[in-house]
């Protein structure tokens, strides 16, 4: 059964000498652009002013784990903020694989299924990691989530029209 | 939109767009409840706004679906208004029932709001007719979400038994299934699912990563500990796996969820009025994906029950989003009484 109307991502794994590769490259160009997509969404109003208070003054760590990527970033003042150096301790930690990371963006999977099946773990504050996780579920995205993810998987050389679940 | 013999599905709402998602995938009717502590969901950046809410109302009701409103929490001493406040709301949004699992307020609801359809939540604990019937007679519950201890037979005899419409559950995590009486969660942390809405809140929760395996705390206990291949489960002290007499196993019962698809006909044969999905905590994803397989598997039964079958698709993609390495029928397919 296809997670969606139109195509399915599936659970992929980037080839071993991609973290090795670019974890040597800097990181921070990676939290520039997530920082700048998310201050975005604030912008036009997707989130309610509230829900995003309980993030003020943490710092988050997105670790890709296939791709070598650690994207680090801070919630300061209403806006985020790409952090430029790993930090020795986040309050936030999410790891996965660059294909969970998308299906979750798609909202073609669940994080709870993810988490069950061990491709999504969360360490450091668990109830923020809530708070993030319902509060993204909770954005009444316009109809634009499926079509941002083509183009990466475009690049990986995934046939879209013929993927299937794993 | 329900057909005749053939039990309404109805599917959890967490938020607006996992409300949208129930509705979209043919859900007959969605459950919702209020961002604050009068609901057993009542997780941090979960449920809904007076706004959302309104919107998710509207939404449904657009296309033809009912919309129930979860306040089955129990009222903290001192603090019943919020209580009140939140059935006032469910009869302001003239919402189709609103579900309630304490006395007094299904009191309150039924004097201050005699039009207001009240059903009782699986909260509410009653597993036997004449508890329901009491519910019936003094209070004029007009359904029952029956609590997932008992067999089929059982609820069969519920069904025979009571004016009172009856809703099961069809597919969702298990747990203890002491509803409205468990105090695991109470042990761990001083929070409970009766009072507060949240079983093991995520503030007490912490996951460990080491070479190798994740442990899970709950306010300091550890609950379990997965190496790499195992599937995860939620940090519920009912489902961690303790030392017992020098063995370490699950003490009270392993991760698991309940899929009734087998089952299903024998559930609509016996007059069953309702078929509920479990999970306002989990995301637009898994409503839409769980949505999706129930109403395939009700509509097939619509079509006939002689032919009805469980499509291996259908069962595939319900195990996907489990939580547990297996699938259960529960205490409805239970050999020993």
């Amino acid at each position: 059964m296809r997670g969606t109307d139109f195509f399915s991502i599936p659970g992929f794994s980037l080839p071993d000498f991609v973290p090795a590769l670019a974890s040597r490259l800097p990181q921070w160009p990676y939290a520039v652009a997530l920082t700048a997509a998310m201050n975005a969404a604030l912008r036009i109003g997707v989130v309610p002013k509230e829900d995003i208070e309980a993030l003020e003054g943490k710092t988050f760590l997105i670790d890709i784990l296939d791709a070598g990527a650690r994207v680090c970033f801070t919630f300061g003042n209403g806006i985020f903020h790409p952090s430029f150096a790993s930090p020795e301790r986040a309050d936030l930690v999410f790891r996965a694989r660059l294909s969970a990371f998308l299906q979750l963006a798609a909202r073609q999977e669940d994080p709870d299924t993810l988490f069950f099946k061990r491709e999504l773990s969360i360490e450091g504050d668990t109830e923020l990691g809530l708070i993030v996780k319902n509060t993204l579920d909770a954005i009444e995205w316009p109809d634009l989530t499926a079509l941002a993810a083509r183009p990466i998987l475009k690049f990986h050389g995934f046939n879209l029209e013929t993927a299937v679940d794993h | 939109m329900k057909r005749l013999g053939i039990p309404e599905l109805v599917c959890p709402a967490g938020g607006l767009p996992a409300l949208k998602a129930a509705v979209d995938n043919g859900a007959d009717a969605v459950y919702f409840g209020c961002r604050n502590d009068t609901n057993a969901r009542n997780f941090a950046g979960l449920n809904f706004t007076p706004k959302t809410m309104a919107d998710g109302v509207e939404y449904a009701r657009a296309r033809g679906r009912r919309v129930l409103m979860a306040v089955n929490t129990f009222p903290r001493p001192g603090r019943e208004e919020l209580w009140r406040d939140a059935v006032d709301a469910a009869a302001d949004f003239a919402v189709d029932a609103v579900l309630l699992a304490d006395i007094g307020l299904l009191d309150y609801a039924s004097r201050r709001h005699p039009k207001l359809a009240l059903h009782l939540s699986v909260q509410g604990s009653a597993t036997n007719y004449e508890a329901i019937n009491l519910m019936h007679r003094e209070f004029g519950i007009r359904r029952v979400v029956l609590p997932r201890v008992l067999t089929l037979d059982q609820v069969a005899h519920i069904v025979r038994n009571t004016p009172v419409e009856v809703e099961v559950f069809g597919f969702g995590s298990l747990c203890v299934m002491n509803e409205g009486r468990c105090w695991l969660s109470s042990y761990a942390t001083g929070e409970s699912p009766n009072t507060l809405g949240a079983c093991s809140p995520a503030r007490f929760v912490k996951w460990e990563n080491s070479s190798g395996q994740t442990s899970t705390r709950l306010n300091g206990i550890l609950i379990d500990r997965w190496t790499d291949d195992e599937r995860a489960g939620y940090p519920t002290l009912c489902k961690g796996r303790f030392e017992v007499e020098g063995e370490t196993y699950y003490a009270f019962e392993e991760p698991t969820s309940l899929n009734v698809l087998e089952i299903l006909a024998d559930i609509a044969k016996i007059g069953v009025s309702a078929v509920k999905v479990e999970g306002r905590q989990r995301s637009p994803a898994y409503v839409a994906q769980v949505t999706r397989v129930m109403r395939a598997a009700l509509d097939a039964l619509e079509r006939g029950a002689d032919a009805y079958r469980v499509d291996p698709a259908w069962t595939a993609e319900l195990a996907k989003v489990s939580e547990g390495s297996h699938a259960t029928l529960g205490a409805y397919d239970r050999p020993w009484r």
